[in-house]
């Protein structure tokens, strides 16, 4: 096949090369839409945001130059470690939960059984619906007063909570809507996984002995550990951002900073505070942060991630 | 050769008959549970729907009964057309569908383009290229969102829709490029080269072979665009000053703030605020599940 390809090449060697330098214009043709874009709208601003976060600037008069100081700021600035805790808090229990939920959902679907699929469409459409509207329903079912879910508590003569309104359970109370939420994507994909993984090793491990326990350790999770891996960097560097509605619309931060996360922080300080400079020094660490959480999961992926055949899923 | 492995098929095949065997009655138990867990747990997921429901169509101050009603007397079918004219709904709306329909086809377009480039063309520093677009994906938006209003401010462009159509119809949906890629790659080359032979440039190749070949993607990928669009937030509460160009998802939250008490209508519009979702949802579960699995599933 290689010998082949090397053959032509040369054979071809010089009309080819002619037709690679018009591929090339006709490539940079094709691509320059997204070229522009991509250099106006994310690779531009995004030195743009780092020289800004240099300076100290609220948009009424001329940035003025102060190094560092931003970033020295942060450490000085009480709220900082506060959002950082939350957004952790909030990050690192929802989206492993979800994923291991919708694990054992995956698994449990993955059975041949006639109606399972109508369970996986409820499972999934919540994950589609406008975070605006979802957030609103779950202010409205989380209402200490005329809630869902303080009646039923009410009815079965348990102890009622102002959740959302309540500084210790607002941060668990997120998550718990971001289950309901965020489970229908893990859950489509551990499917596909699952359905990607060959019935004969099921049955090779059953025969050897294996119980079910067993074969989902031995077998569903390495066969999937490359899946697993995958969403868990995309889900929790996606919560960063994504949950800003949920957020913004239920609690705006609240009570008292409980649920002030990361994102909304920034926003507060560029588009309510206009304090561009340390704005974007804020957004520049969220980057920075991302960055890093990728390389370290990246760097763990090498002690439990099982690349079948060195072929990534 | 083909003997032994025929009698290595038939002790494998053996073999799976014994396990199957061995789960039958387990199996049934297995089966019984999996219909009641996954009964109950669709419930919790439904329920509060039904609640939103339930409580749409409620009479001004019914939905506030302690303990609450389930189905609501009288049924005030009223309140939905309350809650479009309540609010400018239909404003929004028409604000929502321009934006939603303009960045989502001239995204196609741009992202197939440069998606069909990637494939199938060969120019230097395509993969570096490549590689930052994936990039874009893990980037936080809210890191540009700074010097973009800082841009779109000082070029006039807040208090038009501009801010959320130009960077989208110039490839913005980076995933996509990335989806129109990989979906091209699995046409045969073939059909440029005689397409080539015929004199038929890259443009016209795209135009007339590989968009036509690529409908389900393409599917796949408006509906993504068409899903962001409509359920986007941050950008159009940054970027949308103007108080006459509030989209939907904006115009709800505003909604939130002024009939706070009024949670019968609230519910009524973010119900109609769902809808199409949701008749998109069972008209193209294909397409979304499509989009989903390449998502997640590495390469």
């Amino acid at each position: 096949m290689a010998a082949t390809t090397a053959i032509t090449a040369r054979a071809l060697a010089r009309p080819r090369r002619r037709l690679l330098t018009g591929q090339a214009i006709e490539g940079y043709l094709c691509i320059a839409p997204w070229l522009i874009g991509f250099v106006c709208f994310v690779a531009g601003p995004m030195i743009a945001a780092l020289i800004i976060s240099f300076t100290d600037w609220s948009m009424l008069s001329a940035p003025e130059w102060v190094g560092l100081g931003n970033y020295a700021k942060l450490f000085e600035d009480p709220l900082f470690y506060n959002v950082l805790f939350n957004t952790a808090f909030i990050s690192f229990i929802s989206v492993p939960l979800q994923l291991g939920l919708a694990l054992l959902m995956a698994i449990g679907l993955n059975e041949k059984l006639k109606g399972l699929a109508f369970f996986r469409t409820i499972f999934f459409l919540p994950s589609q619906m406008p975070v605006v509207a979802s957030a609103l329903l779950w202010l409205w079912v989380f209402n200490p007063e005329f809630g869902l879910i303080n009646a039923g508590l009410n009815t079965l003569n348990l102890p009622v909570f102002r959740w959302l309104f309540d500084p210790d359970l607002a941060k668990p109370s997120i998550v718990l809507i971001t289950l309901w939420g965020g489970i229908g994507t893990p859950l489509i994909i551990f499917l596909a996984g699952l359905q990607g993984i060959p019935e004969s090793l099921h049955e090779a491990a059953a025969i050897d002995g294996a119980g079910a326990l067993a074969r989902f350790r031995h077998v569903t999770l390495p066969m999937l550990s490359p899946i697993i891996f995958f969403n868990l960097i995309i889900g929790v560097v996606a919560s960063f951002q994504a949950y800003f509605t949920l957020v913004f619309v239920t609690t705006g931060g609240g009570p008292g900073n409980a649920t002030l996360i990361f994102i909304l922080y920034i926003y507060f300080k560029a588009f309510r505070d206009f304090a561009m400079g340390y704005a974007a020094a804020l957004a520049w660490l969220l980057f920075m942060i991302v960055v890093a959480l990728t390389a370290i999961n990246f760097g763990l992926a090498r002690f439990w991630v099982h690349y079948e055949g060195g072929d990534a899923a | 050769m083909s003997a032994n492995a025929e009698a290595g098929d038939l002790l494998v095949k053996r073999r799976s008959m014994a396990a199957q065997h061995a789960f039958g009655g387990r199996r049934r138990w297995l089966h019984f549970t999996l219909y009641v867990i996954f009964s109950l747990g669709s419930l919790m997921y439904l329920l509060p729907l039904a609640w939103m429901i339930s409580t749409s169509l409620k009479l001004d101050g019914r939905e506030l009964a302690m303990p609450p009603q389930w189905f609501p007397d009288p049924v005030v079918w009223k309140n939905y057309a309350t809650a479009l004219t309540a609010l400018p709904m239909l404003w929004f709306l028409r604000n929502t569908l321009i934006v939603t329909v303009t960045s989502t086809c001239l995204g196609l377009v741009s992202a197939s383009l440069a998606g069909y480039a990637f494939a199938r063309l060969r120019f230097p520093g395509r993969n570096m290229l490549f590689s930052f677009c994936l990039a874009t994906l893990m980037l936080p938006s809210i890191v540009t969102m700074i010097p973009e209003f800082v841009l779109f401010k000082q070029i006039g462009w807040l208090g038009t829709f501009l801010p959320l159509i130009v960077p989208w119809s110039l490839g913005g949906h980076a995933f996509g490029i990335f989806l129109f890629r990989q979906y091209a790659m699995t046409i045969p080359l073939d059909y440029d080269e005689a397409a080539r032979i015929d004199g038929a440039g890259a443009l016209r190749i795209w135009w007339e072979i590989i968009l036509p070949l690529s409908r389900p993607v393409l599917a796949t990928m408006a509906l993504l665009a068409f899903i962001y669009h409509w359920n986007d937030f941050l950008r159009p509460l940054v970027f949308l000053t103007d108080k006459d160009l509030r989209t939907l998802a904006i115009g709800l939250r505003l909604f939130k703030s002024e009939y706070l008490v009024q949670w019968n209508l609230l519910m009524a519009a973010s119900a109609l605020m769902l809808a199409p979702i949701v008749v998109l949802f069972f008209a193209a579960q294909r397409y979304f599940v499509q989009g989903i699995v390449m998502s997640g599933l590495k390469r």
